[in-house]
């Protein structure tokens, strides 16, 4: 399975999907969040893969 | 996805732009990106003394980080409002603080607004029954201080690190409500019309906040991530939400809807009527600085009625 992290909340996809459905999966907008993997920015083509663990970084703020 | 200069394994698409790069290629192009800008608004010259309004978020520590690296002379600002929710004033300034730390040179003001009035911002929106609108006695604190620090240090103008989204979102709840006079003002210059008011620049007015998100991390640099507490559920939030569902939909409508809105202004297809001509301006007779309200600006209105009061 491949984690998700965005803000405190955790959660699972199966392997095999984009970061672009992930993100669509959980509700959130690609234009919102950036994708982290391995400490390192992605691309929302990027496939998943099994053990993968991606982190959503929130990009709007209040301003 | 690759890197549309080189072919290596891009970090980005920015859709919008049709365009994908990698890390190196990304930092590249931001940064002429910004410098673009720059000199398309004449917002100032490398012999200007610039102040740089930092926060601790990634847009004005991302903005410092880009003007010095094209070698502006740009300092920072940063004003301690004393938020204590989340810690969020403390995080903040330890932001700030590190990032001088890592850029030798780097000249840092800090104004704390407890230990210069006495009172922090959430306790002088509580006290002068403000609570409700912390978020615009906030703004009227930091530009005080913005202009005052800009006075008494003889710099050229204030940047600040609003980004194409908070430029947008503003863009859309002005023209929501037909706010005229906003609308008018909105600008990525916006001029000195007096010695002691500062000219305000915004350098990242065209880049995306994803964008000057994504330049935070691929450049190392710490920022806060937590949101001030006041602004949570805010308008500008909800329309910044609006806007990227949009723009999920239609790359590039958030950029089109403000270039278009600066270019109709240019080019004088729209105009704003009735337009108060400008009001006269005479000094506070506390702080010195222009005001068009009797005696005090409402800075010091704010801070008087307190003191007069003996809270």
């Amino acid at each position: 399975m491949v984690k998700i992290i965005y803000r405190d909340k955790e959660w699972e996809v199966k392997p095999g999907i984009t970061v672009k459905k992930a993100i669509k999966e959980a509700g959130l907008l690609v234009e919102a969040v950036l994708p982290i993997k391995d400490g390192k920015l992605i691309t929302e083509d990027t496939v998943l893969k099994d053990g993968d663990v991606v982190r959503l970084i929130a990009v709007i703020s209040g301003g | 996805m690759k890197c549309r200069k080189c072919g290596e394994k891009a970090v980005i698409n920015m859709r919008h732009h049709k365009l994908a790069l990698c890390q190196k290629h990304y930092l590249e192009w931001f940064i002429g990106q910004v410098d673009k800008t720059i000199k398309r608004y004449r917002m100032f010259r490398k012999k200007d003394k610039i102040l740089v309004a930092v926060s601790g978020g990634k847009d004005s520590l991302s903005l410092w980080d880009v003007l010095l690296r094209l070698g502006y002379k740009a300092d920072g600002l940063y004003i301690n409002l004393g938020i204590e929710g989340g810690n969020y004033s403390d995080i903040s300034l330890e932001k700030v603080e590190k990032f001088v730390a890592q850029h030798p040179g780097a000249h840092l003001h800090i104004v704390d607004i407890k230990t210069l009035y006495g009172r922090s911002v959430p306790e002088l929106a509580r006290e002068s029954h403000r609570g409700k609108r912390i978020c615009a006695l906030c703004g009227l604190v930091k530009r005080h201080e913005m202009n005052r620090v800009a006075y008494e240090g003889g710099y050229y103008a204030i940047a600040t690190g609003h980004n194409l989204d908070d430029e947008v979102a503003v863009l859309f709840g002005n023209t929501l409500r037909w706010q005229t006079g906003y609308l008018a003002r909105q600008a990525p210059v916006l001029p000195s019309t007096h010695p002691m008011l500062a000219r305000k620049v915004k350098p990242f007015c065209r880049m995306y906040e994803r964008e000057t998100a994504a330049y935070a991390i691929l450049q190392g640099i710490d920022y806060i991530y937590e949101e001030c507490p006041y602004a949570v559920g805010s308008t500008s939030i909800l329309y910044k939400n609006l806007l990227n569902e949009l723009e999920e939909q239609s790359p590039g409508s958030k950029l089109s809807f403000y270039l278009s809105f600066l270019q109709a202004k240019e080019n004088e297809q729209i105009c704003f009527m009735g337009e108060e001509a400008s009001p006269e301006l005479h000094p506070c007779e506390k702080c010195g600085q222009p005001t068009t309200a009797p005696r005090y600006c409402a800075f010091c209105r704010v801070i008087y009625k307190l003191r007069e009061n003996g809270i």
